[in-house]
C-alpha cells in the first residue's frame, strides 16, 4: 500500500495540531472554497478560539440536510451552517439541533424568531440581465410573460437547485391559487431549465438567455470583482423572495461551549464583514463600517416575500407539480 | 464437452472477487440505502414519465450515435493518411470532457449566441434553438459518438488483413465487402457498441436537463434527486435506482440476445491495405464523413480551448494543486481498473458460457448505477466505521475504477477470447500456465486494448465530477469539483481556464496511455 | 510404444474409434479424408479432446487425462504455431522454458536449434517477417528443443508447395532419426506417406484401420483405401 503515503505527502493532507479541541463545522462546499468566506472565517475564529476550526463541505445546502439525515445522532458535526429557511423545517425534524438561546439584531427586511437556528446572511432571488443588451427588462412576471417568445430567461430545477426552489417558491408566494397560470404563461420565455445554479449563470454570461434566476446581488459581484457596471437585477412589482441561510448547533456535540461559541461569533463583525464580498449576499448583522462600497447600486425590493419553514415543507409537493405541469406545456 | 485443459488456478477466484466487489460497490449500496429507508412512498405519474422519456431518449441517442459511427469508422479503417492516429485521439476527446465542460463548447457552437446562429444572422435566419429533444440526442451524440467510433473501428481492425487480401484476391467490389466481411463483423460489434451507448446514456442527466429545455425532459437519474434531495425518501431513491438497473439489465440481455459470436481468426498482424476501397467516390465519401464528424467534435473543443486561454492566467493557485491531486486520483483509478478488468476478463474467459457471461455482467453493472444511490449507500455503510473525508481519494478511485471497467471490459473481451481462440492450443501445448501465460502471451496480445483501458480510465476519472460528493473534501477538491466552485462564484473566465486544463489533462493522459498501447504492437 | 486401447472419441454425432500402437522410433502417416477424424485423433494424443472411453498409453503409461503440456508430445498445428508478438527466438526458446528465463547454454541451444533447421541467425526477426516455410522451420526447431519423444504433425505443411514440403518432411525425418522420436503425421496426400512413412493407417469409417507398412499397403490398398485414393 504505497499510494497512501504518496497521497498524503502529495496532497498534503490537514494534521490535526496536537491537544487542541477540534471544532466540525457541516457546511456547503463554495463556502469553504479558497475564494469563499471559509478560509477568513477559520484564521479569524481560530485567533479568538483557542481551537481547531475544521470546515466540511458536503455539496449545497439541500445535500448539506440529506448529510445529516443520514449520519444521524452519530453526526461528526458540532454545528451546521447553510441551510435555509426552506430547509429548516425539516432540519428541526431531525431532533439534532439544539436551541441556541441567542438574542440578536438582525438587519433582515422580516422578522426573525427561531429558537434553533441563526440566520448569518440573505439575499433577494432575481432575474439578472445585461442592461446593455435588455435595456428595458420586464419589471413583473406578469410583463415578462407579456414579453415578446425572444426574450429568453434560464432558470434551475426546483429538484436540484436552491435558486430552482427559490424560484418555484416566489411565483407561489407572488400568486398563491394563480401559480399554474404564471408558469404556463412563463413557458415559452423559459430557454432551459439547468441542475445548478453555475451552469445557468455561465450560460446567461455567455449570451444564451436574456436574463437569468440569480440574486439581487449578483451585479455586485461583477462591479466590484470585474468593475463591470452592466448587470442589474430586474425589480419585479409582486416583490422578490428571499433565501435567509441560517446555521444552527448539534445538540450531542462534545464541544458545545465551542459551538456556541462560533454561533456568537458568527453575528460579530469578524464573521459578517467577510460575507458581503466573499458569499455576494447582505451579512445578517450589517458590520460597523457598512456595506462595501458598490451594494449601494443595487435593486432593494419593496416588498420582501418568504414563507414560513413550516409552510413551504407543506406547499413543496404542490408547487413542484405546478411548476412541472406549467412548464411541460 | 468440459475441456479442462489446464487448471483453472488462481485467475477465476480472483475474477470473481473483483465481480462481488463490484457486484457490492452496485447492489450492496442499493441494499444499504433501501435498509435505511423508512417508508417509502410508491412511483408517482411523474416518476413513469421520466422512466419513459429516459427510455426514449436512451434509445434514440444510443440508435443515433452508432448510426452515424459506422461511416466514421469504415472511413476511418480503410484509409491511412498523415495524422490518422492523432484523429483518432482527437475525435476521441468529447468522451472523456466532463459533461459541464462539453456542453459548454456545444453551446459555443450550436447556441443561440454560438457560431451557427452568428453564422445565420446575416441571412436573416433566427438563431439556432438547441433547446428539447433535438437537443439532447445533439449532445448525447457528441458525447457517444466517439466511443461508438472506438468499438465499431475495434471491430474493423479485428478482420485480420488476410481477410481483405482475400477478398481482394477474389476481387471483391465494395459491395461484397459489406456483405461478407463488415455486416457479420457489425453483427457481432453493433450491439454491445449500442448497448454501452445506451447505457450511457440511461443514466445521463446534466445534460438532458440542460440541453432538454424543461421538466418534459426528466430522466429517471432527476427524479432519483427528486426523490433524495426534495423529500428525503429513501425508500423511492432505491426503488428508482433498481429501476434504473432493471432496463440497463434488460437492454443488455436484448444486446445479447442479437448478437452473434464472430469467427474470424487470427491473422499475422501484417499492415492493412484496402484494395476494395481504391475508388475516387468511395475516397471521397470517406473524406466527408471524416471531415464532417471531425468538425462536429472538433469545433466544439477548439471553442473551449480559445474561451480557456484567457482565463489560464486567471486561475487562482488551487486550481493547479487540485489538478495534482486528480492526476494522481486518475492513475490510481487507471491501476484499479485494469486490476479489476484483467481477472474479471480472463475468469469470464475461462469459465465461459452461462457463467463467464455472468461474471461479466456483474463487472458491466456500474455503468447503470445511480451515482447518487452508489455514494449515498456507501456513505451509510461506511460512516459508522470510518471517516468518510479520510477515505475520499480511495473510494474516488475504486468507484472511478468501476465505472470505467465496463468499457475496460468490453475492450479486454474480445481481444482476449481471440487470443485464446488463435493461440490457446500452442500455449496449452508448450506448458505456458499462470503468470508466465500472462506475460509472454496474454499481456503482449492485449496491449492495444490495455493502453486503451488504460488511458480511458484515467481520462473518465480525470473529468469525474466528483461521484461521491458525500465523500469529496472540498479543501482536497478536484480539478472539476474546482472548476465547478469557480463557476459558482461567478469566476467563469478562471473557470475556462480550468476546464482547458482539464481537457488538456484528461486527453494528454488518454494520449499517452493509449499511444503506448500501441508503439510496437503491430509487428 | 504408443498405444490406443480401445479409444472411442465422440463429437456430437461423429464418432471414431481406435484400437493399435505404434512403435517407438517410426514414423506414422494418418491418411483419410478431410473430415474422417485423422485431427481429432491427433487432437486426442495432444489432450485437446478427451476421448470418451479407452486408454491411451505411451510406454505402458496412461496418458489419456492429462494436461496437454504434461505429455510426451510435441505437437505442430496447421497453422497458428508461432506467438506474433515473440521473435523467432523466443518462440524457439518455449520449447526450453516456457518463461523464457534462458540460461546463456539454453540461449546457445536455441541458437543451435535454429542452425539446425537451416535458420541461422533469424533468431532476432519477427514471425510476419518470415516465409510460410521459414515459420514452419521455426516450429520444427522448437519441437527438437522440447525434446518430446513423441511428435504429431496435423498438416503443418499443407500451406507449402510440393518442394518446399518434401524438403521439409525430409528434415522432420532426419530430426525424428536423430531424436529417436516417434511421429505421427496427418496426411491425405499418399505422397506424403510414401516419403518418410514407415507404416501407414487409413482412417475412414469412423475408425483408424490397422498400419500396414507403408510401401506394401500402397501398392496393394485395400477395399477402404482404394475408395479414398480413388
Amino acid at each position: 500500500m504505497k499510494f497512501p503515503i504518496i497521497a498524503t505527502a502529495v496532497l498534503g493532507a490537514t494534521t490535526a495540531l496536537a491537544d487542541m479541541p477540534v471544532l466540525t463545522v457541516y457546511t456547503y462546499d463554495s463556502f469553504v472554497a479558497d475564494w469563499g468566506p471559509g478560509p477568513q472565517i477559520e484564521t479569524a475564529f481560530e485567533e479568538v478560539c483557542g481551537c481547531d476550526l475544521k470546515f466540511v463541505g458536503a455539496g449545497d445546502g439541500a445535500a448539506l440536510l440529506a448529510r445529516l439525515q443520514l449520519e444521524g445522532v452519530r453526526t461528526r458535526a458540532d454545528v451546521v451552517l447553510g441551510l435555509d429557511t426552506n430547509l429548516t423545517a425539516a432540519a428541526a425534524g431531525t431532533g439534532l439541533f439544539a436551541k441556541h438561546g441567542i438574542e440578536a439584531e438582525f438587519n433582515l427586511p422580516v422578522d426573525w424568531d427561531d429558537d434553533m437556528f441563526l440566520p448569518f446572511d440573505w439575499g433577494y432571488f432575481a432575474f439578472v440581465h445585461d442592461k446593455t443588451r435588455l435595456p428595458d427588462a420586464p419589471d413583473s412576471f406578469e410583463e415578462l410573460i407579456a414579453a415578446p417568445d425572444d426574450l429568453k430567461v434560464v432558470i434551475q430545477d426546483p429538484r436540484s437547485s436552491t435558486p430552482g426552489l427559490g424560484l418555484m417558491l416566489w411565483v407561489k408566494a407572488a400568486y398563491g391559487a394563480r401559480a399554474p397560470e404564471i408558469w404556463a404563461g412563463l413557458a415559452p420565455h423559459v430557454l432551459t431549465v439547468t441542475k445548478g445554479w453555475s451552469e445557468a449563470y455561465g450560460m446567461f454570461l455567455d449570451g444564451e438567455a436574456d436574463m437569468v434566476l440569480s440574486y439581487t446581488t449578483s451585479p455586485a459581484y461583477h462591479l466590484i470583482a470585474e468593475g463591470d457596471d452592466t448587470k442589474a437585477a430586474a425589480p419585479f412589482d409582486e416583490g422578490h423572495y428571499m433565501q435567509i441561510e441560517v446555521a444552527g448547533r448539534i445538540a450531542s456535540s462534545e464541544q458545545p461551549e465551542l459551538a456556541q461559541s462560533f454561533l456568537n461569533f458568527m453575528l460579530s463583525d469578524a464573521f459578517q464583514s467577510v460575507i458581503a464580498t466573499t458569499n455576494w449576499m447582505y451579512p445578517a448583522v450589517t458590520p460597523e463600517g457598512g456595506l462595501p462600497r458598490g451594494f449601494e447600486t443595487l435593486i432593494t425590493p419593496e416588498t420582501a416575500l418568504i414563507f414560513a419553514p413550516g409552510e413551504a415543507a407543506k406547499l413543496r409537493e404542490e408547487a413542484l407539480a405546478e411548476w412541472r405541469d406549467g412548464l411541460s406545456r | 464437452m468440459a475441456r479442462r485443459a489446464q487448471p483453472l488456478g488462481a485467475v477465476v477466484p480472483a475474477g470473481v472477487a473483483a465481480g462481488a466487489l463490484v457486484l457490492a460497490l452496485c447492489l450492496g449500496t442499493l441494499a444499504a440505502v433501501a435498509w435505511r429507508a423508512e417508508a417509502g412512498g410508491g412511483l408517482g405519474a411523474a416518476d413513469w414519465a421520466a422512466i419513459r422519456f429516459t427510455l426514449f431518449q436512451a434509445a434514440l441517442s444510443a440508435g443515433l450515435s452508432c448510426a452515424l459511427a459506422i461511416p466514421v469508422a469504415r472511413a476511418l479503417a480503410r484509409r491511412q493518411f498523415a495524422g490518422r492516429g492523432l484523429l483518432i485521439t482527437l475525435l476521441g476527446a468529447p468522451f472523456i470532457l466532463p459533461v459541464i465542460v462539453g456542453v459548454v463548447g456545444l453551446l459555443a457552437l450550436f447556441g443561440r449566441n454560438g457560431m451557427v446562429s452568428a453564422a445565420l444572422a446575416p441571412l436573416g435566419l433566427g438563431p439556432v434553438d438547441i433547446y428539447g429533444l433535438h437537443g439532447v440526442l445533439l449532445a448525447h451524440v457528441f458525447f457517444n459518438l466517439p466511443l461508438a467510433t472506438r468499438l465499431i473501428l475495434q471491430g474493423w481492425l479485428a478482420i485480420p488483413a488476410e481477410r481483405f487480401r482475400l477478398a481482394a484476391a477474389l476481387g471483391f467490389g465494395p459491395g461484397d465487402v459489406v456483405r461478407r466481411l463488415e455486416v457479420p463483423m457489425l453483427r457481432e460489434v453493433l450491439p454491445g457498441a449500442f448497448l454501452v451507448t445506451f447505457l450511457i446514456c440511461v443514466t445521463s442527466f446534466a445534460v438532458v436537463l440542460t440541453l432538454g429545455g424543461g421538466p418534459r425532459a426528466t430522466t429517471v437519474e432527476l427524479a432519483i434527486y427528486h426523490a433524495f434531495r426534495f423529500e428525503f425518501d429513501l425508500g423511492r431513491a432505491a426503488l428508482l435506482s433498481l429501476i434504473q438497473f432493471g432496463m440497463c439489465a434488460a437492454a443488455a440481455l436484448m444486446a445479447l440476445a442479437v448478437t452473434v459470436p464472430g469467427g474470424f481468426g487470427a491473422g499475422l498482424d501484417r499492415p492493412l491495405k484496402r484494395w476494395d476501397a481504391d475508388h475516387l467516390g468511395l475516397r471521397m465519401q470517406d473524406a466527408a464523413w471524416l471531415g464532417l464528424a471531425g468538425l462536429f467534435l472538433l469545433v466544439p473543443l477548439a471553442l473551449i480551448v480559445l474561451r480557456g486561454l484567457a482565463g489560464l492566467a486567471e486561475m487562482p493557485a488551487a486550481v493547479y494543486a487540485a489538478a495534482l491531486r486528480s492526476l494522481v486520483v486518475a492513475l490510481v483509478s487507471a491501476a484499479v481498473t485494469v486490476g479489476l478488468a484483467l481477472p474479471l476478463a480472463l475468469a469470464a474467459n475461462r469459465l465461459g458460457g452461462l457463467r463467464g457471461t455472468a461474471l461479466q455482467g456483474a463487472g458491466m453493472l456500474a455503468i447503470a448505477a445511480s451515482p447518487l444511490v452508489m455514494g449515498t449507500g456507501l456513505f451509510l455503510l461506511l460512516f459508522p466505521v470510518v471517516d468518510p473525508v479520510a477515505l475520499a481519494l480511495p473510494v474516488t478511485a475504486v468507484v472511478n475504477a468501476a465505472m470505467s471497467l465496463p468499457f475496460a471490459l468490453r475492450a479486454l473481451g474480445p481481444v482476449l477470447a481471440e487470443t485464446e481462440r488463435s493461440h490457446g492450443r500452442l500455449a496449452d501445448s508448450l506448458g505456458l500456465h499462470g503468470y508466465t501465460r500472462l506475460r509472454l502471451v496474454t499481456l503482449p496480445r492485449l496491449r492495444r486494448p490495455l493502453g486503451f483501458v488504460l488511458g480511458l480510465s484515467a481520462a473518465l476519472s480525470m473529468g469525474d465530477l466528483g461521484v461521491i460528493a458525500l465523500f469529496a473534501d472540498p479543501a482536497q477538491a478536484t480539478l472539476p469539483l474546482q472548476l465547478y466552485g469557480l463557476m459558482g462564484a461567478y469566476r467563469m473566465e478562471a473557470a475556462a481556464g480550468a476546464a482547458l486544463l482539464l481537457l488538456a489533462l484528461s486527453l494528454g493522459l488518454f494520449w499517452i496511455f493509449d499511444r503506448g498501447g500501441r508503439a510496437n504492437a503491430a509487428v | 510404444m504408443l498405444r490406443f486401447d480401445g479409444v472411442e472419441i465422440r463429437q456430437g454425432s461423429f464418432c471414431l474409434r481406435a484400437d493399435f500402437e505404434v512403435a517407438p522410433g517410426r514414423i506414422l502417416a494418418l491418411l483419410g479424408a478431410s473430415g474422417a477424424g485423422k485431427s481429432t485423433l491427433i487432437d486426442a494424443v495432444a489432450g485437446f479432446v478427451t476421448p470418451r472411453s479407452g486408454r491411451i498409453t505411451w510406454q505402458g503409461q496412461d496418458i489419456t487425462l492429462r494436461p496437454p503440456a504434461d505429455r510426451p508430445v510435441s505437437i505442430l498445428f496447421q497453422d497458428n504455431n508461432l506467438f506474433p508478438h515473440l521473435s523467432v527466438a523466443q518462440n524457439v526458446g518455449l520449447g526450453l522454458r516456457p518463461d523464457l528465463r534462458l540460461s546463456s547454454a539454453q540461449h546457445d541451444a536455441v541458437a543451435g536449434a535454429l542452425a539446425r533447421v537451416g535458420l541461422a541467425g533469424f533468431g532476432g526477426r519477427m514471425p510476419g517477417q518470415l516465409s510460410g516455410g521459414q515459420r514452419s522451420r521455426v516450429a520444427l526447431a522448437r519441437t527438437l528443443l522440447r525434446g518430446r519423444p513423441v511428435m504429431l504433425l496435423d498438416e503443418p505443411f499443407a500451406a507449402l508447395g510440393p518442394a518446399l514440403k518434401s524438403e521439409m518432411l525430409d528434415l522432420v525425418a532426419a530430426l525424428a532419426k536423430d531424436a529417436g522420436a516417434t511421429v505421427l503425421m496427418v496426411t491425405h496426400d499418399p505422397e506424403d506417406a510414401r516419403a518418410i512413412a514407415s507404416e501407414t493407417a487409413l482412417v475412414a469409417d469412423g475408425r483408424v484401420h490397422p498400419p500396414h507398412p507403408t510401401g506394401a499397403l500402397l501398392a496393394d490398398p485395400p477395399e477402404a483405401l482404394r475408395r479414398y485414393l480413388g
